[in-house]
Order: structure tokens, then sequence, then C-alpha cells
């Protein structure tokens, strides 16, 4: 068998991800996780007196909680091959890869498989992050006065 | 109204990542790095605070908003204290996010055991 009748078998056999609906998905999840922030963000304004900056702190910590208990209870690893990017790009993405990996290295040991890897995923966020605002923070309180 | 836009905004986002993720070879890995440096520099004009006042939370939800956080504490302790504010107030809002993942984290790892 050559290559392209074993490609032409392959793609028969293989699954097509369906851009579309994958696309749908997403939205609607990640979409309703903006609503959800924004009706706690509510509550916690109106009926607990809260200030803006200290309700969205809040809101944020509670997706967190939500995120990493997911996880550990073996939870979010289904979620997310359903929903997609609708939960990897909200925070609730970041605690999820954060929770994953302690969980994963759990084995190894408390400093070289917890704490060597509980970055192993959020790192790259972090890293790229701190060096890009570093870099245009910079350029806009030297060049344009903060 | 403003929760009708905090579930497009975010909605969007995610849509836009989930294009991505579809359409190229990259990882959530690359695709969550890359929104956070557009956060950053979606801030470094002052877009990102008009994004945040008309979409609420639906605009402090997605990552987009880690690295607007990170430029925003920078920029403001820069103001107080000159350049070396750049690097004291890097973390002064973000703070919040990266504790809370990091200690609920540790704790639930510790109560909890990895699904084979």
């Amino acid at each position: 068998m050559n290559k392209e009748s074993y490609k032409k078998l392959t793609s028969k056999i293989i699954p097509k991800e369906n851009k579309v609906k994958n696309g749908i998905i997403s939205f609607f999840v990640g979409g309703l996780i903006g609503l959800i922030g924004q009706i706690m963000v509510s509550v916690l304004e109106n009926n607990f007196d809260l200030a803006h900056k200290d309700a969205t702190s809040i809101m944020i910590v509670i997706l967190i909680f939500i995120a990493s208990l997911l996880t550990a209870i073996g939870f979010f690893d289904n979620l997310v091959s359903k929903a997609k990017a609708g939960l990897i790009v909200p925070i609730t993405g970041f605690a999820h890869a954060m929770t994953s990996s302690m969980l994963d290295y759990k084995k190894e040991g408390f400093v070289t498989g917890i704490g060597a890897n509980a970055f192993k995923l959020t790192g790259s966020v972090i890293l790229y992050g701190v060096v890009s605002a570093y870099i245009f923070g910079t350029i806009r309180y030297l060049f344009f006065g903060g | 109204m403003i929760f009708l836009y905090s579930f497009l905004f975010c909605g969007v986002v995610c849509l836009i990542g989930q294009v991505i993720l579809d359409n190229t070879k990259l990882t959530p890995g690359h695709v969550t790095s890359m929104f956070v440096v557009i956060g950053a520099f979606l801030d470094s004009f002052g877009l990102y605070d008009k994004f945040l006042s008309w979409f609420g939370a639906g605009a402090s939800v997605p990552i987009t908003s880690f690295g607007h956080s990170l430029i925003h504490g920078a920029l403001a302790k820069a103001h107080e204290s000159g350049v070396l504010g750049l690097l004291a107030g890097m973390f002064s809002l973000t703070s919040v996010g990266i504790v809370a993942a990091i200690v609920f984290g540790f704790i639930l790892t510790l109560i909890f055991k990895a699904k084979d």
C-alpha cells in the first residue's frame, strides 16, 4: 500500500473534527463563564456593598477555586475535551493547568514532583505575560509619559 | 445589558481561541501565552481598560485580562516611584489570581489523587 492510498483510508476512518461545532460550543461555554462572572460581580456589588475592584477579585478567586476543585476530583478533563477553548481561555484554564500539573507529578514527591512541576504549564503564561508587560510598560512609561 | 455584553465578549474571545486551535498546530499553551501578550499589548495604549468598562466581567474573566493586570499594576506603581515601579508593581493586581491558583491547587493536590 503506498502513502496516498493509506492517507485516503485513514481519513475515512478517523472522525473529522467539526470546526463549526467546536467554535459554537466554545463560544457558548466561554460566554456562559463570562455571564456567570458578571452575575457574581453584580451580586457582590449590590448585596454585599463591595467596591467593583474587590468584587472582581473575589469573583476570580471563586472561579479559580471551582476550576481547581473540579480538576482535583477528575471532572474537569472531560469538560475540557468537550468544551475546549471555552474553558481553556478563561481564568479557569489557568487554574486547571496549575492543579493538573501538580496532581500528575504528586507521586514523584513534594519537591521534585509537586514543587518542580507546579508551573510546568502555567509558567509560559506568567513568563511571556511578565516579559511583554515589562517591554510594553517601559515603552509607554518612557515615551508616552505613562 | 452588561450581562449580554459580558456573554458576547467572553464568548468571542473563546471562539477566537478555538479557531486558532482548530486551524493551526498550536497547543492550548501557545494560545493562552499569546492571549496574555495580546492583553498586555492592548492595555499599553489603554484599550483594554475601555473593554473592562464596556463588557464588565466578560473582559476580566479571559486570560487576556491577566496581561492587562500585569502592565496596569506596573504602570500604576511606576507613576508613584519611577522606573523601579515597573518591577515593583508588576504583580500587584495579578497576585490574587496567581496566589489563589497556587494555594488551592496545592491543598487540593494533598487531598486528592490523580485519576489514571
